[in-house]
């Protein structure tokens, strides 16, 4: 009974992570109609930030780790602002299947430039946040666990504000539902989507960090996995539902963990796959998501 | 009614292409053994490009698992040379049986990777767009991850010393084959179904086209194509890993498609031999050969979403 609470509770600090990248895909899905297949690179990006900074910042204080987690999250919404305007907004009439190749090219084109600036072998990401193991009952809980925990359900009542109670926010509602009729009442589209992109990209520059806190070695495909699993996330809770990403990835994060836990362990990338696979077939719009109905 | 002239072209072409590559083989020893390795893999990314350009070129359902199809023709058709020629063909096989023994390993591996295509085909080609993008990812990656899995096939090792059975003949024939039925199928009346599916599906569908079919017909075919190249890679390698199937594999195919206008059969096979030559000329540069890839997709889709290399050939035009 306790191994099962202990890997709850690894599985809920893995999936606090996919929620935080899952929310930038379905943000962005709310707002454009397309999956943003470099958002995985911006994660991993942001990682880096946490990297180069984290090494010049002392060793487990806490005000270093909140530096590195903010500078990480400014930097990745500039690079998904820089995106956005270069290579999407070029493209924002355009057929559906175009958009999908430039941003695979986008996601392409971070990765192996990682490669080449950063180098391809993995690195070793610094304590930016102090390491000390608490017991509680009879878990055994790491205070690296207690900052992810903490710090994405921070990170996504924050973001819930932005969305429900600001003006941009009921913006960006209301683009996601109609992008046209938005334009009449005097929303200037354009702002709003580059506004979404910053958004999830900064949310996703926290994950980068946190999840390198989590698992401290860092390489620049790092990203395609988590973003991968993050995608299923999304799409698992309904894609374009805030609320659905969150849930997705914290269903997702602790059937991956139970899986490693298991005799099956090698099998646990196939998971999110299958997941997807599911989903896809059996309730297309996601666990909170609402069905559509195609019309011509 | 005797066929009129135009009608028997290609099947023309196709054994004309054949007997050439009959008579080249004779002649391989005095060819720079450099240029026919070069030769070998380009005809070998002909053949991946032109099947993937059925399905995403043609049909419109853009798949990104072709890797996968190419891994299961692979490791099917190697398994059978590495078990089964040792009892069947004895120490020292004729040429003919070799040969006949290497045809039909491959064609055992195209129908595994059809039979392959058709169990991941049926259910994911009832998404659209991104979706299926992902689906067929997902479907790809799981391919591999079972590959690596599985120890009867060397696990993450993979399957080594496999005979060397490829020669320019075999590509050759394989890639006038492949270009033959993609070009035959599309221009028939059965394949104006395909270029309809990829204009628009919901007229497709009122008119009476079972659009599912057609999607289903278009992947099991292109992964027939895909996992006859993975066999022919593999007995040309002579080594095969998970790891060498896995996405960017995918992706460099989808790059070909792509820079070779999709839905041109000419211009994809251009791209497919030059992506080849490219990264052999320019050495120096190989570190960003990726890089290169990446800002090509990005550029071509923003500047000429219809591909780099279209050439407009015959009368056939495609749309």
């Amino acid at each position: 009974m306790i191994e099962f609470f202990q890997q709850l509770l690894n599985g809920i600090s893995l999936g606090a992570i996919y929620a935080l990248i899952a929310l930038g895909y379905t943000m962005v899905y709310g707002v454009l109609r397309f999956i943003n297949f470099a958002h995985s690179d911006v994660f991993m990006v942001g990682a880096f930030v946490g990297y180069y900074l984290g090494n010049h910042l002392p060793e487990g204080a806490v005000w270093g780790g909140l530096v590195v987690l903010a500078a990480a999250m400014v930097v990745c919404a500039i690079l998904g602002m820089t995106i956005e305007r270069l290579a999407y907004r070029p493209l924002r009439n355009a057929p559906t299947l175009n958009v999908l190749i430039t941003a695979i090219g986008v996601s392409l084109f971070l990765e192996y430039s990682g490669q080449k600036y950063f180098g391809a072998a993995p690195r070793t990401f610094p304590q930016i946040f102090p390491v000390r193991q608490i017991h509680l009952g009879g878990l055994t809980l790491s205070s690296n666990q207690v900052v992810v925990i903490a710090v994405a359900f921070g990170l996504l009542m924050l973001l819930r504000t932005i969305v429900m109670k600001t003006k941009i926010g009921m913006a960006m509602r209301a683009v996601s539902l109609n992008p046209r009729a938005a334009q009449l009442v005097g929303v200037n589209n354009n702002v709003i989507i580059a506004y979404t992109f910053g958004l999830g990209s900064a949310l996703a520059g926290a994950g980068g960090v946190l999840y390198a806190v989590n698992y401290p070695s860092i390489d620049p495909l790092m990203g395609v996995m988590p973003g991968l699993k993050a995608f299923v996330a999304a799409v698992l809770g309904g894609i374009g539902n805030i609320p659905g990403a969150a849930l997705g990835g914290l269903l997702l994060g602790t059937v991956e963990t139970f899986v490693s836990g298991s005799q099956y362990s090698t099998y646990k990338d196939a998971i999110a796959f299958s997941v997807l696979i599911l989903i896809l077939l059996f309730r297309p719009a996601g666990l909170l998501g609402r069905f559509t109905i195609e019309k011509v | 009614m005797p066929p009129r002239p135009q009608q028997v072209v290609p099947q023309l072409a196709l054994i004309g292409t054949l007997i050439a590559a009959g008579l080249l083989t004779r002649f391989t020893d005095s060819i720079d053994p450099y240029v026919l390795d070069v030769a070998i893999g380009a005809g070998i990314n002909v053949i991946l490009a032109v099947s993937l350009n059925l399905v995403n070129g043609y049909t419109g359902q853009f798949s990104l698992g072709h890797a996968g199809f190419m891994a299961v023709g692979a490791y099917l058709s190697a398994a059978l040379s590495l078990n089964l020629a040792p009892s069947w063909l004895g120490d020292a096989p004729s040429a003919w049986a070799q040969n006949a023994f290497f045809l039909g390993a491959l064609v055992a591996g195209g129908l595994g990777a059809a039979v392959a295509g058709l169990i991941v085909g049926v259910p994911s080609l009832r998404l659209k767009g991104d979706y299926l993008a992902l689906v067929t990812l997902g479907f790809g990656e799981i391919i591999r991850v079972i590959f690596q899995n599985l120890d009867v096939v060397g696990g993450a090792l993979g399957l080594n010393a496999i005979p060397y059975y490829t020669n320019i003949f075999w590509v050759l024939a394989w890639v006038a084959i492949t270009i033959f039925v993609v070009v035959c199928l599309v221009h028939s009346t059965y394949g104006r179904g395909f270029i309809a599916t990829h204009d628009d599906e919901i007229a497709a569908e009122s008119i009476g086209l079972n659009t599912t079919v057609y999607k289903i017909v278009a992947f099991v075919i292109g992964a027939f194509f895909a996992g006859v190249a993975g066999g022919l890679y593999g007995h040309f390698k002579m080594t095969i890993t998970p790891t060498g199937f896995d996405f960017t594999k995918s992706i460099e195919i989808v790059v070909m498609v792509i820079l070779g206008g999709m839905g041109h059969t000419v211009g994809v096979v251009l791209a497919a031999i030059l992506l080849t030559l490219l990264p052999e000329l320019l050495r120096p540069i190989a570190e960003y050969r990726m890089i290169i890839y990446s800002l090509l997709l990005i550029i071509l889709m923003l500047v000429r979403p219809q591909g780099l290399l279209n050439v407009q050939l015959g009368r056939n035009r495609q749309p």
